[in-house]
């Protein structure tokens, strides 16, 4: 199938998915429990998340596989099963997705840090390089190493991508606002910073995910565009904003009409790729394509 | 003399310098580090405790500070832990002997269900090097375990931490169970997801978004 950037070609504007972590723990994943496992163990509910984003209008579906490298399965005691589990995932979504949609695989971080010297770069880039090349044989045809906060995990994980497979390879990091309204990642760096590497690491794609809601997004977008360049297609998934506690039970304060706000400014920032991360769910997705229909003047 | 090699022990804290063989920050290369500085300080006679206080906590406290204002960040606090952890190793038999003083005792884990252990590790980090005495539980740890925890330690204060915005939700239970088995208990919060609002309504002491900022709450109200 084409790659993600071929499709943008044909259409300005293309529709990523939202939350998995937060679409989980309402049909009942505890907290505690790997979220993995739910696609061998409970592969209709996992299907039944990727089936109500392609409803919503995604034409990428992502994968139940942000915590499937080893170092975070190892946790719990399933690390040895990283391939079954991430391959699993993707089938579920391209089961979901069809031929047509993409299946943007998640790779998240490993929860390790380089530079403490707890964990070597090979023994990091194998782990990537197994997660990526079990999610290709599952089906997926991308796969977006994301929530980035450090630059050297990042580079590993594209690289290894890159090297085991063919998918079309996405990055995305993950950044704080500053008092002096400039953003970094939790690893202090700022986000053309993190467009430099990984562009040179080989990613087709950049952009920025999860963070304190869709407002600070915009300001971010602008800077990767203004590093990327103009031909990088950009992609940002923003939360539904930070969460509050309401009787016991997390709810996040954006509502769908309050993202799909920010969908012109951020198409005018630069942004290619639209979705959500957590606390987004389907109806969010439904009105931030419907926004960028009216934005971009085209039928998506 | 002695306070110009405090001093000394201190920048190197604060700038990550952990030994003489250390490479990092390149313009310290080939100089003395934390380890060695401490060693000579001992050496030289100057009261292990007076280390601890003019020193180290001083060098992590300026870290702190800065990472507290977004001028430093995780890497940065990472090297300064390092270089702490080399001078505190020569200072550990004289915290047996009773010659250097912790603050007191701070227990933390990561609550249960979350699995997160990067900003833990930097709160414990950070409250070593302000002096405090940390025992650290690890990660996805039970209330019953902190309560555990909190009996075996009379007069400890208790630091609770989560990553997700799905487990934040277990930290309301424990503060809860804490208060139960200790009224007095003093509770600090932090995590990503967290805001003071949320510790407000769940009851805990102090809500941080740093690690400094629950070192400087306990120094306000010790």
């Amino acid at each position: 199938m084409n790659t993600i950037s071929d499709t943008l070609k044909a259409k300005s504007v293309l529709i990523s998915d939202g939350a998995w972590g937060t679409f989980l723990a309402a049909k009942g994943l505890r907290a505690g429990e790997c979220p993995e496992l739910w696609n061998v163990d409970r592969p209709d509910d996992v299907l039944d998340v990727a089936r109500s984003y392609v409803e919503a209008g995604a034409d990428m579906i992502m994968t139940n596989s942000f915590g499937g490298s080893r170092f975070k399965l190892e946790h719990f005691g399933l690390a040895a099963r990283a391939a079954e589990l991430n391959e699993a995932a993707a089938a579920i979504s391209r089961r979901a997705a069809g031929p047509d949609r993409h299946v943007l695989a998640s790779i998240g971080p490993t929860g390790k840090i380089l530079m403490t010297g707890e964990v070597s770069e090979k023994a990091l880039y194998e782990a990537f390089g197994e997660q990526a090349a079990a999610l290709e044989k599952g089906g997926a045809d991308a796969c977006v190493v994301e929530t980035m906060a450090a630059i050297d995990e990042a580079c590993l994980a594209i690289r290894a991508a890159r090297d085991r497979t063919d998918l079309d390879v996405l990055c995305t990091f993950t950044f704080n606002a500053l008092p002096d309204g400039s953003y970094r990642t939790m690893m202090g760096v700022s986000p053309s910073e993190t467009v430099s590497a990984a562009l040179d690491a080989g990613a087709a794609i950049v952009g920025t995910n999860c963070g304190q809601g869709p407002a600070g997004m915009v300001g971010i977008v602008r800077e990767m565009r203004a590093a990327a360049g103009p031909d990088v297609p950009i992609i940002v998934q923003p939360n539904a904003g930070l969460p509050k506690l309401e009787d016991g039970k997390n709810v996040f304060p954006e509502t769908p009409e309050g993202m799909a706000k920010y969908v012109p400014d951020l198409i005018d920032a630069g942004a290619n790729i639209l979705g959500g991360c957590c606390g987004t769910g389907p109806d969010h997705i439904r009105a931030i394509a419907a926004a960028a229909r009216n934005a971009t003047g085209l039928s998506l | 003399m002695s306070e110009d090699l405090l001093k000394q022990i201190a920048d190197c804290i604060q700038r990550g310098k952990v030994n003489a063989a250390s490479p990092y920050p390149p313009d310290m290369k080939g100089e003395d580090g934390a380890d060695e500085l401490t060693r000579k300080a001992l050496d030289d006679g100057v009261p292990p405790n007076d280390i601890l206080e003019k020193a180290l906590m001083i060098g992590m406290g300026n870290v702190g500070h800065l990472f507290s204002e977004n001028k430093v960040f995780v890497p940065d606090l990472l090297m300064a832990a390092k270089a702490m952890s080399a001078a505190m190793a020569h200072l550990e038999p004289f915290f047996s002997s009773g010659e250097a003083k912790h603050r007191g005792v701070f227990v933390i884990g990561t609550v249960q269900g979350d699995l997160h252990d990067i900003g833990k590790n930097l709160v414990c980090m950070v409250m070593e090097g302000g002096g405090w005495k940390v025992i650290d539980l690890g990660v996805d740890v039970s209330p019953e375990k902190f309560v555990e925890a909190v009996k075996k330690n009379p007069g400890c204060v208790v630091g609770l931490s989560a990553l997700l915005t799905t487990t934040m939700v277990n930290m309301e239970k424990t503060v809860t169970m804490l208060r139960e088995a200790d009224p007095a208990i003093r509770v600090i919060v932090g995590g990503a997801p967290l805001t003071q609002e949320f510790a407000d309504k769940i009851g805990a002491d102090a809500y941080s978004p740093d690690p400094q900022g629950a070192l400087d709450f306990l120094a306000q109200s010790a």
